[in-house]
């Protein structure tokens, strides 16, 4: 026989892989991404490509000049590049659009160690970034099938407008408001959301509790908690950004403290701070917490519980 | 024939996964193996005090002749498994890698009996204990514990249930599903045995629901019997790994939780695997002590895969080569299951007392994934039927952490393979829980 491999058990693998997991968030996010293609037209179409090419050769980049193995095969850029664009609004030049990318994965992901280490979302801090820096282009929002017209007429988001009240509930579902491209359609985010909950790569704690938090804080504050939640980054950020696995924790308790905060958070910051929108700073400010969450939320093992009450006797 | 004695389990698992079953022998009759030309047996084939050879070199033995024993009482003793002389006592490693005596026997081909050999008698409890002992039983599933402490809990622990282990939930083996399909009446009758021992009024035999032949046997056999009324019962569990793992199935079958660090006595239960008490009512019958095992061979490089009756002390490659042989050179030798068996690094290792399986796998099976960084994503964490948190174990090791190790619990986690078999980025996790469970004691 043969030179024999000896490798501690198990043997056998199930097959997942980090990979496969990244394919099934970009499927999931397949009906938000073709919504706003729809809505917003070819330039769309060009500010997603863009950016997931960006995000993707950045992540090619950066491993080559620091001499590390490469891991565009892990598909992980791909869905940064792809969440990031969906959260644009389309009429953005695209070379803020690439740099939006660029900043996402160099800044805070690479430079902290590449997959699994960066210690917020990337795509939210990429759209942050663009925020801060490009306020003007980043809130310039127009009203979905401007393109057919010719004329893109801009406008406020519902988020904005508020208290003038003109949009229905139908209407903010489906998506026909104005917004960032990715974000307007509830419908697209909570199917894919659906998905991704039935595949099992994100348990529905998250999405859940901060939609929930957010729509009771809205309401106890006398806003309109429908029109809250419907408004807004809230259900692309609470299904596929504050699910982010590195950036949030791993228990189930620590899930909910996680998706508490940010729920408050962009309550908070929604009624009483000058910004339109506070599901990306709200998600960033309990990324940096999860690792705190962590560390005091053990998950309870086995038997342990029963053996202190005993203890206790 | 109407099944009345099928019980439902009372609780799910925790965590676990859905391994694939591939129980390609399940249809495989055990063959018994004719005795190879050489017997290696190694002095301990159990947790607990290793035994001292009580033959030297140049000796004869034959079948079921004691060669060596320990005065411990947490031990088991060994038996010759076939006929001819001792050739060798030398320090040979067994497949963990820890060194013992081992007692080599050449086989003269004769299989003779030891004519010593008498079936025990049993007047008291006492006399039982004192003849699972002698029979050197331990645990078959795999743990190798000793029978005789087993069935021997502590006088202060009231044991009201006996759960007969038979979930198989290791992949690729069915030697235990060849042992209810074709020694059924042995299984029952050392069930009543055991029962009767103990003091128990209730048994639970639980079988994973990928057996259903085994449970219509079992549950039609026990329905016939009139021994004691309904007391013993069949439990069918759901097919999810590990639910053969004692705390596990004591979870599954009663609800009860065992206390960390704590035995099953503790929560009022013992479990046997099912050929521990077939074997117990076989030796109460015959005499006959431990010394041959039924193992599954199998794995995508074994030619035949079948169930084989092997003497213990059989090289792996013996027992392979008498199955029929490799189809193609095989890459990794396992001794047991594919979830939780140990990869040799050469196929001479002997059959032990708590063999269950020799897989081979070939080229492409033995390649595991190449690990990838973490995601974070908690999988390892919902598979852990012990709800023990890998992801964080692998880190504070990484930093050699050892008061937030042990903040983690690490000393609970059973080894089952679920965190490495389920992590998508295919991480060592197992290997780490291994480690960290060192540096914790």
């Amino acid at each position: 026989m043969d030179k024999l491999l000896v490798s501690p058990s198990p043997h056998i693998h199930s097959g997942a892989s980090t990979r496969r997991i990244m394919l099934d968030v970009i499927i999931a996010l397949v009906p938000a991404a073709v919504i706003s293609i729809i809505y917003f037209g070819y330039n769309a179409a060009l500010l997603i490509a863009v950016c997931i090419a960006s995000a993707v050769f950045s992540e090619w980049a950066s491993r080559k000049i620091m001499k590390r193995e490469g891991t565009c095969g892990d598909l992980s850029a791909v869905v940064t590049g792809l969440i990031l664009a969906l959260n644009l609004p389309s009429t953005l030049p695209l070379w803020m659009a690439i740099i939006g990318a660029a900043v996402a994965i160099v800044v805070v992901k690479q430079f902290f160690g590449g997959l699994g280490q960066n210690f917020a979302n990337p795509a939210i801090v990429g759209r942050i970034v663009l925020t801060m820096s490009f306020t003007a282009a980043m809130t310039n929002w127009v009203e979905p099938f401007s393109w057919l017209k010719g004329d893109a007429v801009t406008t406020a988001t519902p988020l904005a407008s508020t208290y003038a009240g003109n949009a229905d509930y139908l209407d903010m579902f489906l998506g026909l408001t104005g917004g960032s491209m990715g974000e307007t359609c509830a419908l697209a985010l909570i199917i894919g959301g659906v998905y991704l909950i039935c595949r099992k790569v994100i348990s529905p704690i998250i999405p859940v509790v901060y939609v929930g938090t957010t729509a009771f804080m809205l309401f106890v504050c006398g806003e309109d908690p429908i029109k809250g939640v419907l408004s807004g980054g809230l259900m692309l950020g609470a299904f596929f950004m504050a699910t982010d696995y590195v950036t949030s924790p791993n228990t189930k308790l620590g899930k909910v403290i996680f998706a508490v905060g940010c729920g408050l958070v962009t309550a908070v910051i929604r009624v009483y701070g000058s910004l339109p929108e506070g599901a990306s700073f709200s998600i960033l400010l309990m990324n940096i917490l999860t690792p705190q969450i962590d560390r005091l939320v053990i998950s309870k093992p086995f038997g342990v519980q029963k053996e202190k009450k005993e203890a206790a006797k | 024939m109407k099944i009345t004695n099928l019980l439902k389990p009372v609780k799910r698992p925790l965590g676990g996964v859905k391994a694939p079953h591939r129980k390609n022998t399940m249809n495989c009759e055990t063959v018994i193996m004719p005795p190879p030309e050489r017997v290696y047996i190694p002095v301990q084939q159990h947790i607990g005090a290793p035994c001292i050879p009580v033959v030297k070199k140049g000796d004869a033995v034959k079948v079921g002749q004691l060669i060596a024993d320990s005065d411990k009482p947490f031990s088991a003793p060994i038996h010759a498994s076939v006929s001819g002389t001792v050739v060798e006592i030398s320090e040979k490693p067994i497949v963990t890698g820890q060194m013992m005596p081992f007692i080599v026997i050449e086989s003269d081909g004769e299989m003779a009996v030891d004519e010593t050999i008498t079936p025990p008698e049993i007047n008291n409890h006492d006399d039982f204990i004192a003849a699972v002992r002698k029979s050197g039983l331990v645990g078959l599933g795999g743990a190798g514990f000793p029978a005789s402490i087993k069935l021997s809990p502590p006088k202060d622990k009231k044991i009201d249930t006996l759960i007969i282990n038979c979930a198989e939930c290791e992949p690729y083996i069915t030697a235990d599903y060849r042992e209810c399909i074709e020694k059924s009446e042995d299984i029952l009758d050392g069930v009543y045995k055991v029962k009767d021992l103990l003091g128990v009024d209730r048994v639970i035999i639980c079988v994973e629901d990928n057996k259903p032949e085994a449970i219509r046997i079992l549950s039609e056999i026990a329905a016939k019997d009139d021994r004691d009324g309904d007391a013993v019962k069949i439990m069918k569990l759901a097919s999810k790994y590990p639910q053969g793992a004692e705390k596990v199935m004591i979870y599954s079958a009663t609800g009860r939780k065992v206390p960390a660090g704590k035995l099953p006595s503790d929560v009022g239960c013992v479990v046997m695997n099912i050929a521990s008490v077939a074997f117990i009512s076989r030796y109460m019958k015959t005499g006959m002590p431990l010394v041959a095992k039924r193992i599954t061979v199998d794995g995508s490089a074994v030619k035949n895969p079948m169930n084989v009756y092997a003497p213990i002390g059989t090289r792996l490659c013996d027992v392979v080569e008498f199955t029929g042989g490799t189809k193609c050179d095989p890459k990794k030798v396992i001794n047991g299951g594919p979830m939780m068996g140990m990869a040799a690094y050469t196929p001479e290792f002997p059959v032990m007392k708590q063999t269950n399986a020799i897989l081979l796998f070939n080229q492409e099976d033995a390649k595991l994934p190449t690990p990838t960084a973490c995601i974070r994503c908690g999988k390892c964490i919902n598979n852990c039927p012990m709800r023990l948190m890998p992801v964080s174990v692998e880190q504070a090791l990484k930093t050699n952490d050892i008061d937030r190790l042990k903040k983690l619990n690490v000393l609970n986690c059973m080894e089952c393979g679920c965190c490495s078999f389920g992590c998508p980025a295919a991480r060592p996790l197992v290997q780490s829980m291994k480690l960290a469970k060192q540096k914790v004691r």
